[in-house]
C-alpha cells in the first residue's frame, strides 16, 4: 500500500492504494469519479483519457503512483459550475455523442488537441489526432464537427478572458 | 411542426449527463457489501474438463467462493436457450447441443466459462483465479465452416451430427431452375461475409443483488431489453419467478445487438449472489468481450443470378453456410434465415428466388444478430452480384439496377416479404446527383494521370425493420411476440412521464419520444420525461433492436397518447361546458374551436386527479397505456455511392466522397437520424476495409484486443454527404420506417464495388486491407 497525493479537479486528495492500482481505478473506485471510463485496458480506445498537469493521458495504463504530486482534471472538472466547457457544449450542439460511453475521453482528448494546435485545426488534423479514441456509435462525423466548432469557441472564450 | 415537435432538430436532453461525466452505467454502481466475480475461461477451443482444484484459491485473502459448472447443474440452473425454432428442409427441427452457463464437462470455444471466483475485489478475484488448477484433456477443434462439415471433422455436439444445425430452404426451387434454363446469361459469385466482433465501447457488466428475506433478486445489467432478460431468466433458467426478479438496464454504452442476449455471466452473477449472500459484480474486460460477446456475420456463400437477353433478372439461386460458433445464441437461428434470405429480392424484381442455408457449429464464439443482422449479408451479396453482373454484361451498374428496380407497390417478393412502399429510383437518382456520377469518368482519367486508381461503387439496399408483427414472426418460429408497450402518465401538475418498453442506449429516445408529446400537446419537452430500462417501473417491453423503437415503440406511445387526449378532451369539454367534438389541443391548451374559451393542460390534469368535477361516471386520474403490434415490417431503403482512390504502390484505399440517400419515411429528429446513419456507414466501411474476427485452424482467436482487431478510427473514414428521399410508411400512423441499421447494411458493398472498380479486378474479399488489395492488384 502507498499513499498517493494529488490534486483532482482542484481538490487536494491523499488516497491509500495498493501499489498496482491504476490511475483510473483511483479515480473511479476511490474518488467515485465515474465519468472516466474503461473501454479496452490496452491504451487503445481512449475512454479513460484525463488531463495530468494539463496534458491528455490514458488513465487505464498508468499507475496511480505515477500521478503522485500531479494535478489531474477529469470530465467532472471542466465545466465552471453550470457553464459547460466549450468542448462539452460543442459535443451536445453537434450531436457528437450517442451512447455517451466514449464521450468523456473524447472531450478530454479533444480539449488537449485544441490546446496543442492553438485552435488552428482542420478536419484532417482532427481525424489524425483522434486516432487514439474509438467511438462505435457516431462514425466520428459529428465528433469531428464538434471539435472544429469547439476550437472556434475556445478561441473566442480565450479572447474574452 | 413546432420548435420541438416532429421533424425538429432538437439537441438531446440526455446529453448533459454524458458530457459532464454523470452518466450512470452498470460499472459505475456500487452496492454495500458488494463482491466481485472473475470468470475462469477455457484456453482451449475444445476440451474435456477433467478436474477443477480450487483448494489453494479458497485459502487466498479476500476469496469468498469458487463456483463451478457442476454446482450450477446441482442447483438446477437451466441451460441457455435459442428462442427461434427453425425447421430443416427434411422437416426435422434444428439440432442443438446444450449450452450450460459454465461448462461442467466439455468446453467448445476459447473463452467459455468454466468456473468463477467471487472475492472482495476484482484484483483479488483475478489473483485467486490464477491459483485454480483445471485439468483439461484437449480435443481436436474446428473453426472454419467448410472444415466443420467435412467427413471426419471434429464433432462438437452429439445432438448435431456433422456439426449441422439445420439445412433450411426458402423459395421455389423449380421456378428458379426453370428461370436458369431459359437464361441468356448467368452470373456467378462466391463470397465470404467476414466475422465481426461487436465491440460496443461499454463492455458488458452485471451486478446481482439477492435479498434473502424477500427471496428477491435485483439485476443491474447492460441490456437492450431488460424485460426480455427477466422473462428468459425466469421462464427458462429457474433463477426466480418474474415478480421476484427486477432487471435494471441503466445507461448502456452501445449495444448493436450484442446486448440483446442473456449471457452466462448475468445468470451466474444472480445465482452466485444467492449462494454467497452478497451482491456480486462482474465487469467484462475488452478481451473477454472479444471472446464472449456474440459475434456477427460469418457467412460463406455461392450465388448465381440469371438474366434474359435484355438484362432483366430472371432468377437468383443462393447457397450459404452460416457459422454459428459453438452454441446457438438467443436469436442466432433466425439471423441467416428469416432475417437474411427474406431480403434476397433487394430492390429488384426477381421472379424466382431459392435460398438454402446450412447452419454449422464450429469451435468459435457464438454468432448472433449484430448491427443489421442478416440484412447486411443479404445486401452485400445482392449488391456485389449486381456489380459483378454489370461488369460481366458490360453495362453501367446504376443503369442495370434501375432497369430491374421494383417500381410498383405493394410488391410481393418470392421470399415472404411484401414491400409496402418505396421509390428506389428517387434515392439512386439523389445519390448519383450528389456524387456527380456523370462526371466520374473524367475524374477517373485525371486520377490515372496522377498514378492513382479511382473507382466508384453503388449499393442499393433494402431492409426489413419495425420488428415485428407478432403473428407473422410466430408463424415463422419466433418464441416471443414483437409488439411494444407504452404508458403515458400525466401528473396532477401537468408534467408528463412516458414509460416505454423500448430501451435507449445511444438512440436518443429521451429526446425523440418527447418530441411526439410536444407535437401532440404543444408542451415543451422539458415538461416530459422518458422512463425506461427498469422492469419495476415499466410494465413490459420487448426492447430495442432491429431499428424498431420509432416504428413500433413510438407508435405504442402514440396509441397511449391518443387515449390520454381523448379522456383529457372529455374533462376539458365538461369544464368548459362545450361539446367534446369541439375541443382542439393547441400549445398546451384545450380550446373550444372558434371561441376564446380554453383550459390549460395542468388544469385538466388537476381536475382529473382532484376528481371534484368530472363527467358523470368517469374514473379519476389521467394515465393510459397501450400495446402496439405492427401489421407489417417496415422497409427502409436507399442508395449509397462511394468514390475511392487506391494507391497501386501500397494497396491503401482513400475515400474521395461518400454519399447516402436514404428513405426512412417520416423523421422525428433529422439530427439524430443523421447520426444513426453516420455510425452505420462507418460500421459498413469498417467491415469492408478493416474488421475481421480471425481464428486459426485450431480455434484460437488471434484478434482478441483492439491491438489485433482493427476498429474503424476517425482517420480511417470520411465525412459523409447525406440526403433523404421520403415515402411514408403506410404500416404505422407516423409513417416511420427506422434508421438505426441502414448504414451498416448498405455501405460495405459500395466500398468493395468501388475498390474493385478502381483496381479492375472483381474478386476481392472483405476486409480489403492494403495488403489484400495490393496482392489482388498484382496477382497474375
Amino acid at each position: 500500500m502507498s499513499t498517493v497525493k494529488l490534486t483532482v479537479n482542484g481538490k487536494a486528495v491523499a488516497v491509500d492504494v495498493e501499489d498496482r492500482t491504476l490511475l483510473v481505478q483511483l479515480l473511479r473506485d476511490h474518488l467515485n469519479l465515474t465519468g472516466t471510463h474503461v473501454g479496452c485496458d490496452t491504451s487503445q480506445c481512449g475512454a479513460c483519457v484525463v488531463h495530468m498537469d494539463g496534458r491528455a493521458v490514458k488513465s487505464c495504463t498508468m499507475l496511480a503512483g505515477q500521478a503522485d504530486g500531479a494535478t489531474i482534471t477529469t470530465i467532472e472538472g471542466i465545466a465552471k459550475g453550470d457553464e459547460l466547457h466549450p468542448m462539452q457544449a460543442a459535443f451536445r450542439d453537434n450531436h457528437g455523442l450517442q451512447c455517451g460511453y466514449c464521450t468523456p475521453g473524447m472531450i478530454m482528448s479533444a480539449i488537449d488537441i485544441v490546446h496543442r494546435y492553438g485552435g488552428q485545426l482542420d478536419e484532417a488534423t482532427v481525424r489524425t489526432e483522434l486516432e487514439g479514441n474509438i467511438c462505435r456509435c457516431t462514425g466520428y462525423h459529428n465528433i469531428v464537427k464538434a471539435v472544429l466548432d469547439a476550437a472556434g469557441r475556445m478561441k473566442v472564450s480565450q479572447a474574452a478572458e | 411542426m413546432g420548435v420541438e415537435g416532429i421533424g425538429a432538430r432538437v439537441v438531446r436532453k440526455e446529453d448533459k449527463r454524458f458530457i459532464t461525466g454523470k452518466g450512470r452505467y452498470v460499472d459505475d454502481i456500487k452496492l454495500t457489501g458488494m463482491t466481485h466475480a472473475y470468470f475462469i475461461r477455457s484456453p482451449h477451443a475444445h476440451a474435456k474438463v477433467k478436474k477443477i482444484d480450487s483448494s489453494a484459491a479458497l485459502k487466498m485473502p479476500g476469496v469468498v467462493a469458487v463456483l463451478t459448472g457442476q454446482q450450477l447443474v446441482d442447483d438446477k440452473v437451466g441451460n441457455l436457450i435459442c428462442g427461434w425454432a427453425i425447421t430443416s428442409k427434411d422437416g426435422s427441427p434444428m439440432k442443438m447441443g446444450a449450452w450450460p452457463a459454465m461448462a461442467p464437462e466439455t468446453v467448445r470455444f476459447v473463452g467459455q466459462a468454466v468456473a468463477v471466483v467471487i472475492a472482495e475485489s476484482k484484483n483479488l478475484a483475478r489473483d485467486a483465479a490464477e491459483a485454480v488448477v483445471i485439468d483439461y484433456e484437449e480435443l481436436p477443434a474446428v473453426a472454419d465452416v467448410h472444415a466443420a462439415i467435412k467427413a471426419g471433422a471434429p464433432q462438437l455436439h452429439p445432438e448435431a451430427p456433422g456439426n449441422q444445425v439445420y439445412d433450411w430452404v426458402l423459395g421455389d426451387e423449380g421456378a428458379v431452375n426453370a428461370a436458369f434454363s431459359k437464361a441468356a446469361n448467368v452470373v456467378k459469385l462466391d463470397l465470404t461475409n467476414n466475422r465481426l466482433a461487436p465491440n460496443p465501447m461499454e463492455p458488458r457488466a452485471a451486478i446481482a443483488d439477492y435479498d434473502s428475506a424477500e427471496e428477491h433478486f435485483t439485476l443491474y445489467t447492460t441490456s437492450q431489453n431488460p424485460h426480455v432478460a427477466r422473462l428468459v431468466l425466469s421462464a427458462f433458467y429457474n433463477i426466480a419467478p418474474e415478480h421476484k426478479l427486477r432487471v435494471i438496464a441503466p445507461d448502456v454504452g452501445g449495444g448493436f445487438g450484442s446486448k440483446i442476449y442473456i449471457y452466462p455471466e448475468e445468470m451466474v452473477a444472480l445465482w452466485a449472489s444467492k449462494r454467497v449472500g452478497r451482491p456480486v459484480k462482474w465487469t467484462s474486460d475488452r478481451t473477454e468481450a472479444f471472446l464472449t460477446d456474440a459475434h456477427g456475420r460469418d457467412h460463406v456463400t455461392h450465388a448465381e443470378m440469371a438474366f434474359d437477353a435484355n438484362n432483366k433478372i430472371l432468377g437468383l439461386r443462393v447457397k450459404t453456410y452460416a457459422n454459428f460458433g459453438a452454441y446457438m445464441s438467443l436469436f442466432s437461428s433466425a439471423v441467416p434465415t428469416y432475417l437474411y434470405a427474406t431480403l434476397l429480392s433487394g430492390q429488384y424484381v426477381i421472379p424466382a428466388i431459392h435460398a438454402e442455408v446450412i447452419g454449422v457449429y464450429t469451435n468459435t464464439t457464438p454468432v448472433d444478430a449484430y448491427r443489421g443482422a442478416g440484412r447486411p449479408e443479404a445486401s452485400y451479396l445482392l449488391e456485389r452480384m449486381m456489380e459483378t453482373a454489370a461488369r460481366q454484361l458490360n453495362v453501367d451498374p446504376a443503369a442495370l439496377r434501375k432497369q430491374n428496380f421494383i417500381t410498383q407497390f405493394p410488391y410481393q417478393t418470392p421470399v415472404i416479404m411484401a414491400y409496402d412502399v418505396g421509390d428506389f429510383n428517387a434515392s439512386l437518382d439523389a445519390a448519383m446527383k450528389a456524387i456527380d456520377y456523370a462526371g466520374f469518368p473524367a475524374r477517373k482519367a485525371k486520377a490515372k494521370a496522377d498514378g492513382k486508381l479511382r473507382g466508384i461503387g453503388v449499393s442499393c439496399y433494402i431492409e426489413a425493420c419495425g420488428i415485428a408483427p407478432s403473428k407473422a414472426v410466430g408463424s415463422l418460429g419466433a418464441g416471443v411476440g414483437l409488439w411494444e408497450s407504452a404508458e403515458v402518465r400525466v401528473n396532477p401538475v401537468g408534467t408528463i412521464e412516458i414509460l416505454t418498453g423500448s430501451h435507449s442506449h445511444g438512440q436518443g429516445h429521451e429526446t425523440t419520444f418527447c418530441q411526439l408529446v410536444a407535437e401532440r400537446l404543444g408542451v415543451p419537452i422539458s415538461q416530459v420525461s422518458i422512463v425506461h430500462g427498469d422492469t419495476d417501473k415499466v410494465q413490459f417491453g420487448m426492447g430495442t433492436y432491429g431499428s424498431r423503437s420509432a416504428a413500433v415503440g413510438l407508435t405504442a406511445i402514440l396509441k397511449a397518447m391518443e387515449k390520454v387526449e381523448s379522456k383529457a378532451k372529455k374533462i376539458a369539454a365538461h369544464a368548459l361546458e362545450a361539446s367534446e367534438a369541439d375541443i382542439v389541443i393547441e400549445n398546451g391548451e384545450f380550446k373550444v374551436t372558434g371561441t376564446d374559451k380554453a383550459i390549460a393542460l395542468p388544469m385538466v390534469a388537476l381536475a382529473a386527479y382532484t376528481a371534484h368535477n368530472l363527467p358523470e361516471g368517469m374514473e379519476p386520474g389521467l394515465k393510459e397505456s397501450a400495446f402496439y403490434d405492427p401489421t407489417n415490417f417496415t422497409f427502409p431503403a436507399g442508395a449509397y455511392i462511394c468514390e475511392v482512390e487506391v494507391d497501386p504502390g501500397t494497396g491503401k484505399t482513400s475515400f474521395i466522397n461518400f454519399v447516402a440517400a436514404d428513405d426512412f419515411g417520416r423523421l422525428i429528429n433529422p439530427m439524430i437520424v443523421e447520426g444513426q446513419v453516420h455510425g452505420g456507414l462507418v460500421q459498413g466501411i469498417g467491415q469492408a476495409l478493416l474488421e475481421h474476427a480471425i481464428y486459426d485452424a485450431n480455434g484460437q482467436p488471434v484478434t482478441a484486443s483492439f491491438m489485433d482487431y482493427a476498429m474503424p478510427r476517425a482517420d480511417d473514414v470520411p465525412s459523409f454527404n447525406l440526403s433523404h428521399t421520403t415515402t411514408l410508411c403506410p404500416g404505422n400512423p407516423l409513417g416511420i420506417k427506422g434508421c438505426g441499421e441502414a448504414g451498416a447494411i448498405g455501405a460495405s458493398a459500395a466500398v468493395i464495388n468501388a475498390i474493385t472498380d478502381a483496381i479492375g479486378k472483381n474478386n476481392l474479399e472483405m476486409p480489403a486491407t492494403p495488403d489484400r488489395v495490393w496482392r489482388t492488384i498484382h496477382a497474375a
